[in-house]
């Protein structure tokens, strides 16, 4: 299966159609571009998801990052912080600690998952130490990103449809991105080739970070104050995204544009669960299913594929 | 063997710094906390043991927890006269069929693991909202003949063995038989090792795959009746929840080596008796509880790190 995005696609126009069809408010095009705002977090999170899973990683600590930036974030521009100073802040920490996440996988040689697991607890209990039970009001001039829209779009969309471009033609076009496709479909084979192993992977953590920089920023500015028990289950959505869109979670297979589609497919699958009054703990299970079944179809067209005759090379004479 | 002696020594210091910080802390009241600790972590670690050993890992058993609580709770409604070893058999039937559940998209879906388990992990959940209809399970509908695990047991002196902990080790004494003695868990260590030797000597990964994901269902499913008799009520929320990361911390700490292959039941055991001693010693030492995360997951990071160097100085030698 040379293009394994097609799943994401099929199931993402089946979805619009269905939902379409049977309720009037998902019909509503105005309301379904703004609703993009509540997901633009989870779907840059995913971006960068992406290149680590194609390295053969993964990062647990996402929700965790993003809970934590942004309570920082709060607490200090409250005290009246200029808004650039705040943003570079963010972004500053973000990248922190996705870093030192890529630091302890590349450096004590340890599995992504348990490093990940083990941050996941230390970055939401710092911000637990940092926050108590307190919530921090976000300053005005932080708030309400996804209130205004430029040509009718909203910013939250526009700034992930922008990283996605970004980061997509650094995955797709750029030395970093073949390094990762490398790592991710051996590790061992690229260090003898001479690829950087541990820069390409630190850098696959630390722009993961600075994204989480940016989705802090927007949680912050879409929801006016902090509290350390936001942005549960973050990690699970953006793994979501990334593996329903084709991306093989062992490393060295996937496209940002299989990331698109489904984050498309996850969007439009909540937004009308949404609009049909599904209560949001059927949703989860939903949600965990998708994952599961995505995956599972993936697989099953793989081995149909492989199966068939392989083409013969053609040699050329001449 | 060298690993256990290493952690029973990390256990003395741990308990020599924190009496000398706190002499509290080697109170029989306070040692009793200690053990009350351990008896979920236990039986849930035992589970995940073989499925680490066979390279993979159940991120699910929280929900696993949680859904069996919550369906050992739900039949306890309509029926509150039910025997207690009937409701660790439905606990465990639960665990049972989620764990299997996991074990057939893993061995025959051929999803791998942390995805699998991170979506049945959502997906279980779900249920749980969906079975209870989002009502917790009130300590008025659990027995008193369950709680009683918890409080009563066998006494030395004041320190309390309770009925719990007492199963909790009869499940450890049990696997460590098999992981000794039995075929079948010899071959889960064999594939562990090496999948491919392991599949030419005849072992099916299928079989080691769904042994291991069953195994660690069914223990989950246990733990989670003992949830309900260890705290008299279950809130589908959060009973459970986050539980995945305490059971594989203990497991690493353990000394089950997390890529697969090695390990072993004693220090399963040690492993879950320092975690239920630091996270009594948090409390103990008048720890902030705003810190504890923070700190426990320290913790789970500075143990991996010296497991890893550890591993390295033993390669080199």
């Amino acid at each position: 299966m040379k293009r394994p995005e097609w799943i994401p696609a099929i199931l993402t126009i089946a979805v619009v159609v269905f939902f379409a069809a049977i309720s009037p408010d998902f019909r509503d095009f105005r309301y379904l571009l703004s609703n993009t705002s509540l997901y633009a977090e989870t779907g840059l999170l995913a971006i960068g998801m992406t290149l680590i899973i194609i390295s053969g990683n993964i990062d647990l600590s996402v929700g965790s990052s993003v809970v934590l930036t942004a309570c920082l974030v709060a607490k200090f521009s409250s005290e009246g912080t200029p808004l650039p100073v705040s943003v570079l802040f963010a972004l500053i920490i973000g990248t922190l600690l996705g870093t030192i996440n890529g630091l302890l996988i590349t450096l004590a040689k340890l599995p992504s998952f348990l490093v990940t697991l083990a941050t996941m607890a230390l970055f939401r209990g710092a911000a637990e130490a940092i926050m108590g039970p307190a919530s921090a009001k976000v300053p005005h001039a932080l708030k309400g990103i996804d209130r205004p829209d430029l040509f009718g779009l909203p910013y939250p969309l526009l700034i992930f449809l922008v990283v996605l471009a970004i980061v997509g033609i650094v995955l797709h076009r750029m030395i970093l991105g073949r390094w990762l496709f490398g790592i991710g479909t051996n590790a061992e084979a690229a260090r003898y080739t001479g690829f950087p192993v541990n820069k390409a992977t630190i850098s696959a953590f630390a722009i993961t970070g600075l994204l989480v920089g940016i989705a802090a920023l927007i949680l912050d500015s879409r929801l006016g104050v902090a509290r350390n028990d936001l942005a549960k289950g973050y990690e699970l959505e953006a793994i979501t995204i990334v593996v329903a869109g084709g991306t093989a979670i062992s490393g060295g297979k996937g496209t940002m544009l299989g990331t698109l589609l489904s984050w498309l497919l996850l969007y439009f699958t909540k937004t009308g669960m949404g609009v049909n009054n599904v209560k949001p703990e059927y949703q989860l299970t939903i949600v965990g299913l998708i994952l599961v079944l995505s995956v599972f179809a993936q697989n099953v067209a793989a081995s149909f594929s492989n199966t068939r005759q392989p083409k013969p090379t053609k040699i050329q004479t001449g | 063997m060298k690993r256990e002696f290493g952690l029973v020594i990390v256990l003395i210091v741990l308990f020599g710094v924190c009496h000398w910080a706190q002499p509290r802390f080697t109170d029989p009241r306070n040692l009793n906390s200690i053990l009350l600790w351990m008896p979920l972590l236990l039986v849930a670690a035992v589970g995940q043991f073989p499925v680490i050993v066979a390279r993979g890992i159940d991120i699910s058993i929280g929900s696993i927890l949680g859904l069996s609580a919550i369906s050992v709770g739900v039949l306890l409604k309509s029926n509150p006269h039910l025997p207690v070893p009937a409701l660790f058999v439905i606990g465990a039937l639960v665990g049972l069929l989620l764990g299997c559940l996991n074990g057939l998209v893993i061995a025959f879906g051929k999803v791998p693991a942390v995805v699998a388990t991170i979506g049945t992990l959502t997906a279980f959940r779900g249920l749980t909202f969906v079975l209870s209809q989002g009502e917790q399970v009130n300590s008025t509908a659990v027995p008193d003949s369950l709680t009683k695990l918890a409080s009563k047991g066998i006494d030395i002196g004041q320190v309390t063995l309770s009925w719990l902990l007492v199963i909790g080790l009869l499940v450890a004494a049990i696997a460590w038989f098999a992981a000794r003695y039995l075929q079948f868990y010899r071959d889960i260590f064999a594939y562990g090792s090496n999948p491919d030797a392991a599949y030419l000597r005849g072992i099916s990964p299928k079989t080691v795959q769904m042994i291991g994901y069953g195994a660690s269902g069914l223990l989950s499913g246990v733990a989670g009746t003992m949830y309900l008799a260890r705290f008299g009520t279950a809130n589908p929320g959060s009973v459970g929840s986050g539980f995945e990361l305490i059971v594989i911390a203990a497991v690493a700490i353990g000394g089950v080596k997390i890529t697969g292959g090695s390990g072993s039941i004693p220090g399963v055991i040690l492993g879950c008796l320092l975690l239920a001693s630091i996270n009594v010693a948090l409390v103990v030492l008048g720890i902030d509880a705003n810190w504890q995360t923070l700190v426990y997951g320290a913790t789970i990071l500075i143990a991996l790190i010296i497991d890893t160097l550890s591993n390295r100085r033993r390669a080199l030698a």
